[in-house]
């Protein structure tokens, strides 16, 4: 699967997608749904929560396993991804649609790989 | 460093994602995914490579007395072609290991067991046995594919001779010729499903694994790794050593109770047991309401009293709910129970549900 250019990503394998309405899209790479398996449950934050860039965001279980998803941003959620609820095998399928919350914030990649980084830092 | 069994190359060359698993190297899925692989055996079939198990030889006069004090079950009555499950005790009662016997000739039995407990088994058994019997090791030149699913039997029967196949459940047949392969194929297996396991040398399994998916194609067929093997047998209730029994969780506190022949004479933690009486413990099922997975170790409580602790937790592929099972107090048990789970420092709501959460049509 090809990572999207316009993605800005962690080491922890979270991608970013800034909009254009001063908000943050946040998802996990292809690479981390695939170490993952299975996606059984996303246990999402509640709108208005605050996050600080580095803090759990959420966690994924997987039948495998439990695993933390850090925030890449600072900010407040505005939207969180209900259709996870019902399909959390989309985070499976396709990853860079399957966005987790949506972060007020200001465009700032200090700290983020770009999409050929993020490529490299791969291997 | 762990062990690569016969099949190690075939599983990387398709994908299998390798992880290190009771001392050796296994696919725990393929590119298809353990939800894809759980429900091909539970409608069409699918192959696992378990030829990490262990599988040691007692023979002689003398072999049968030496089961019957090994064992908990009792092996009297065990003929000739036919496999019986036990869990072997230790002098307390708890569990060394559960494995399956199989009754091979008058004086010969070959047993299979847990790869993690292998070395621990081999010096437990060696340390008791008595009289005239032989102990032999044959885990290193041993491979052993499992075929489990519905359409197991339609695809076993493009490659052998029909009538060889074992009809009932836990029975076997030694020596046949599987797609020119000698195997010993034998009627049972670990995911709730009708299937098979087939036991060759090591250096045929390759090209029997490789024939047994190439005839199992047209059927839906597909390898599986150890994931959907543990998430199949969770929702068929087979217990797992090291989860659902241990050396301090007994057999009867596990629900084996119908593997323990406690007026069969003695064994190895009968006496224990029985200064036991009746377990204050049970293993039961638990559906997990609220959104999340129980994993192993996690506390059970009835309200605010812990009664009990998780042994093996998934979410139910086919079932399509969160399933546990736990050991709890005799009085948390009974069905509909109200429990809590705490998992990463939050309670999930659960209820106690009769196991197996999972049992296929005949």
């Amino acid at each position: 699967m090809s990572i999207p250019n316009d993605y800005f990503f962690t080491q922890t394998h979270e991608w970013v997608k800034f909009t254009d309405k001063g908000t943050a899209l946040i998802g996990i790479s292809d690479h981390a749904q695939e170490e993952m398996g299975d996606v059984a449950f996303v246990n999402l934050p509640d709108i208005g929560e605050s996050f600080s860039a580095g803090d759990t965001l959420c966690d994924i279980e997987s039948i495998k396993a439990v695993s933390d998803v850090y925030c890449p941003v600072s900010g407040n959620v505005v939207a969180v991804n209900d259709e996870l609820a019902d399909a959390p095998e989309k985070i499976n399928k396709t990853p860079y649609d399957a966005w987790l919350v949506e972060i007020e914030c200001a465009k700032d990649t200090a700290g983020l790989m770009d999409a050929a980084e993020y490529e490299a830092f791969l291997g | 460093m762990e062990l690569k069994t016969p099949l190690y190359d075939l599983h990387e060359k398709s994908g299998g994602k390798i992880v290190p698993f009771a001392g050796y190297l296994l696919p725990v899925q393929y590119p298809t995914g353990i939800i894809a692989e759980h429900n091909a055996v539970r409608t069409a079939a699918g192959l696992f490579d378990v030829s990490h198990m262990g599988e040691i030889i007692l023979e002689g006069e003398d072999a049968l007395k030496n089961l019957q004090h090994l064992l908990s079950n009792d092996y009297l009555s065990l003929e000739i072609g036919f496999v019986r499950y036990s869990p072997m005790c230790n002098d307390n009662g708890g569990v060394v290991d559960d494995l399956i016997v199989y009754r091979k000739g008058e004086d010969l039995y070959y047993i299979v067991v847990n790869a993690a407990n292998h070395e621990k088994d081999a010096a437990w058994i060696k340390s008791k046995l008595s009289g005239k019997v032989l102990f032999t090791d044959c885990s290193d030149d041993t491979a052993e594919i499992a075929l489990q699913g519905p359409r197991a039997k339609d695809i076993l029967k493009t490659l052998c001779d029909e009538s060889l196949i074992p009809v009932k459940y836990y029975s076997f047949t030694d020596n046949v010729s599987v797609g020119g392969i000698s195997c010993m194929v034998s009627r049972t297996g670990y995911t709730g499903e009708d299937g098979f396991e087939l036991y060759c040398e090591n250096n045929c399994a390759a090209e029997l694994w490789e024939k047994l998916l190439e005839a199992g194609k047209p059927f839906g067929l597909i390898p599986c790794g150890l994931g959907s093997r543990d998430t199949l047998r969770l929702e068929a209730a087979m217990p797992l050593y090291g989860h659902e029994m241990t050396d301090e969780i007994t057999p009867l506190e596990t629900g084996l109770g119908r593997f323990v022949k406690l007026d069969k004479g003695d064994f190895i933690g009968r006496d224990a047991l029985i200064a036991k009486g009746e377990p204050a413990r049970t293993r039961i099922g638990l559906e997990i309401l609220d959104r999340g997975i129980a994993r192993g170790g996690e506390p059970v409580f009835l309200g605010e009293k812990q009664v009990g602790f998780i042994t093996s937790g998934t979410m139910a592929p086919c079932l399509k709910k969160s399933i546990a099972m736990a050991i709890v107090d005799i009085a948390a048990a009974s069905e509909d129970t109200a429990l809590t789970v705490e998992t990463r420092g939050k309670r999930l709501c659960a209820k106690a549900v009769k196991l197996p959460f999972y049992k296929r049509s005949k």
